[in-house]
């Protein structure tokens, strides 16, 4: 066990524990922000850079700082490391500046968006985000396309976290779609559109943490705030068939798995709750589900916390006034 | 005239063959280090000589090696980094081309001192005239029993293979390299773990970079002590310097390290001054990733002293007032130059050798690009400029390898020290987009 201190507060944790699950251990505001990172898919992390946190001291035997910003996530703790994450302003310029980064060809379609309101890139935005935009340039684009006939790609929306291609990898019987290209023009893409198909493929759009895949047979059927959380289960072969299933009435708009508060899917029976494509895709009458009963959701996003209504409020406030 | 380690045989004819390396010297030092030395020896001759990584880091190579992990019943490898692609860079090519023999012989050794069994180079996709010179040169080597198993009788076994990569600049950051050279996409890797730890097939691996696999021959020869006598401080031995741009002479040089910038530049037996009898206007010493120097402080530091050709001395001021030694491609540009666009140039080299994976990156160094594209073009504006530098701090620590600091330095470096040049694009519209800054300037002087 090794003690690390996270923004003034002290926790003991495992050994080879990442400075991001030492900090989920502790929970609330400490906690750095992951876009790419997936707990359940080794192998993620590192790239999206909003997880960097502040280092004030590497060891108890080195206590030196680290002279940049680390990735939180693939970092792991030393015994006696200090760490700032909230605190520190380095920190905050920085996030601002990745969140920056990631917009400048992100098309902020959120009104047409099925990702909205769960989206992870908009929660991001809201919470380190500029209020305009320095970009004159034209956005790069790309034109949507099918990859398997389930699921829609969106590039433009994409920021390349590479968890899809993760779940690919390790939970479907092959990979079918992959990172073309380089630099700005990098996408996630599929030689042959209709590939993707295979019974757990349909976990993509779960990990996917803005709306860049989609689930074709719920795309622009109901914003996710208009729907109620249900949590089922049903009896399938091929997975545990624990499921939340997405009702407006007595209608089944959409099926996931069960997610948690940092929108990753829950452990069902000692392992993650993966769900099929079957269970996804085509239980969409009552009667195949048995209902438990309402889920309670993490009100995480932005819409469902009512920020906007505060902030909303705020400038209002302001106006009145006469501030600037 | 200076002394030369590594090209002193360079112009013999028929050296890249086995029989007249040979009879040239070559080869001694796998005789003395397999029969005469422990790989522990070779090790500290190296660490003695305070030869430090030629690929542009400058990282001590003797405490690398001492790094590697040398757990029980797992291979290790050597590779040698030969995706030298870095712009203003060519001195690994000509060291190719011409002595093939050299680099395996540094690599016999260097294998030997490291315990590994199995050594590739990997190679950059254009130079594929070179891969067959080494392959040429490798199977004379195995032919002649310096490659293969039993080398010489000593009981040491060493394969040695040529890999090419697909010609990505990103390739040559280390642990990029070991991805491509698995089979896979050319992306850096998280660190930690480091190579020396887990590297190619997640065995611990040590990379070099072609001259500091080369030096390592003239190091066991007359032993680190003798190497470290040549240079200044921590910079010692002899460093190949490819000169390019606007000079009367450029070309591939070897100096001792200390060598005065200024006679380098002007020197006759070096690059001889700046062509067509025009002004220095600025200098990148160490390829297209360090700051570039304004003239005035090319031959001098910002302190008044004698620049000189060491890690120290090009890296004195900081990047404030000072450079890097880098990879030892030495760009001159003359007076009739535009800073800006050969800023945007290397920037869209940068935005084009990107790797995609982290954002900071991917995104930064493509806004950078166009923003400097516009500039350039008489599109741009004042805020521009702030935006750039912006950008900048805004890319630079926060990536996932180098790749982003080195296309951020160059840009932050070039608004220090010509911001009137880029003010100038921006209020001289018209004509920026029909004329380039540099001539203009002149004609209007003249």
């Amino acid at each position: 066990m090794v003690k690390v201190t996270i923004d003034d507060i002290q926790i003991e944790v495992e050994d080879g524990t990442s400075i991001l699950n030492a900090a989920r251990q502790i929970g609330g505001e400490v906690v750095p922000p992951a876009m790419c990172y997936y707990s359940k898919l080794p192998g993620t992390g590192g790239k999206c850079r909003t997880c960097l946190v502040e280092v004030a001291a590497g060891s108890e035997k080195d206590p030196r700082p680290m002279p940049k910003l680390v990735a939180s996530c693939s970092t792991p703790v030393q015994d006696g490391m200090i760490v700032k994450n909230k605190t520190s302003e380095k920190v905050h310029t920085n996030r601002g500046a990745v969140v920056e980064f990631l917009l400048i060809n992100h098309p902020l379609d959120c009104p047409v968006c099925d990702q909205a309101g769960e989206c992870h890139l908009q929660d991001l935005s809201f919470e380190n985000g500029g209020e305009g935009t320095r970009y004159e340039e034209e956005k790069r684009t790309f034109d949507p396309i099918d990859i398997g006939n389930k699921i829609k790609l969106h590039m433009n929306r994409c920021i390349l976290c590479y968890r899809c291609v993760h779940v690919a990898n390790q939970l479907t019987d092959k990979r079918v779609h992959g990172v073309l290209n380089r630099g700005e023009h990098t996408e996630i893409s599929t030689y042959i559109e209709a590939a993707v198909d295979n019974d757990f493929s349909g976990n993509m759009i779960d990990v996917c943490p803005v709306g860049a895949l989609t689930d074709k047979t719920f795309r622009f059927k109901s914003r996710v705030w208009f729907l109620k959380p249900m949590e089922a289960s049903c009896e399938c072969t091929k997975c545990s068939g624990k499921t939340v299933l997405w009702m407006f009435g007595n209608e089944i708009y959409r099926v996931t798995a069960r997610k948690d508060k940092y929108g990753e899917v829950e452990d069902q029976d000692g392992k993650a709750g993966w769900i099929c494509n079957d269970c996804r895709f085509e239980k969409k009458d009552p009667s195949k589900w048995n209902i438990i009963g309402p889920r309670t959701i993490n009100r995480h996003s932005v819409i469902s916390q009512g920020k906007y209504s505060a902030a909303r409020a705020n400038s209002q406030k302001k106006i009145e006034n006469g501030d600037k | 005239m200076a002394r030369k380690l590594l090209l002193e045989h360079d112009s013999v004819p028929g050296i890249e063959t086995f029989e007249v390396y040979k009879k040239h010297g070559g080869y001694r030092s796998v005789e003395k280090a397999l029969k005469k030395m422990s790989p522990q020896e070779v090790v500290e001759e190296v660490q003695k000589s305070g030869l430090r990584g030629r690929g542009g880091a400058g990282f001590p190579t003797g405490m690398k090696w001492s790094f590697l992990a040398k757990p029980e019943g797992v291979p290790r490898y050597l590779l040698c980094n030969a995706d030298e692609s870095e712009p203003g860079t060519f001195k690994d090519r000509y060291l190719m081309e011409k002595l093939p023999h050299l680099l395996i012989e540094g690599m016999i050794v260097s294998s030997y001192a490291l315990g590994a069994n199995l050594s590739y180079i990997y190679i950059r996709g254009e130079y594929m005239w070179i891969l067959d010179i080494l392959e040429k040169a490798i199977d004379e080597a195995y032919a002649k029993g310096y490659l293969g198993k039993n080398i010489l009788g000593s009981g040491y076994d060493l394969d040695l293979r040529v890999a090419p990569g697909g010609g990505a600049y990103i390739c040559g950051e280390e642990t990029a390299l070991i991805e491509s050279l698995e089979g896979k996409r050319g992306n850096p890797r998280m660190k930690p773990p480091f190579p020396a730890v887990k590297g190619l097939w997640g065995c611990p691996t040590v990379v070099n970079n072609v001259e500091t696999l080369m030096a390592v021959v003239p190091i066991v020869n007359d032993g680190g002590d003798e190497y470290a006598k040549i240079g200044i401080g921590k910079s010692t031995g002899t460093k190949l310097i490819s000169a390019g741009g606007n000079l009367v002479r450029p070309g591939v040089y070897e100096l001792e390290m200390g060598l005065s910038v200024e006679e380098f530049i002007y020197g006759d037996d070096w690059c001889r001054g700046i062509a067509n009898g025009k002004k220095l206007k600025a200098c990148v010493p160490g390829g297209s990733s360090v700051p570039i120097l304004p003239a005035h402080l090319v031959t001098k530091t910002a302190a008044g002293e004698t620049r000189l050709m060491t890690y120290e001395s090009l890296a004195d001021g900081g990047f404030a007032s000072g450079s890097m030694l880098g990879s030892g491609g030495f760009i001159i540009f003359d007076e009739d130059q535009c800073i800006v666009r050969n800023t945007w140039n290397f920037a869209r080299f940068y935005a084009h050798e990107s790797c995609g994976q982290c954002s900071p990156c991917r995104e930064g160094t493509g806004w950078m690009e166009k923003v400097l594209n516009r500039l350039e073009h008489g599109q741009g504006n004042l805020r521009d400029i702030e935006l750039l530098e912006e950008i900048n701090k805004k890319i630079e620590g926060n990536t996932i390898c180098p790749l982003g600091d080195a296309a951020a330095w160059p840009v932050a470096a070039a608004i220090r020290h010509f911001r009137e040049e880029f003010e100038w694009h921006v209020s001289h519209r018209e004509e920026s987009q029909t004329r380039n800054y540099g001539l203009l300037k002149e004609s209007l002087v003249g």
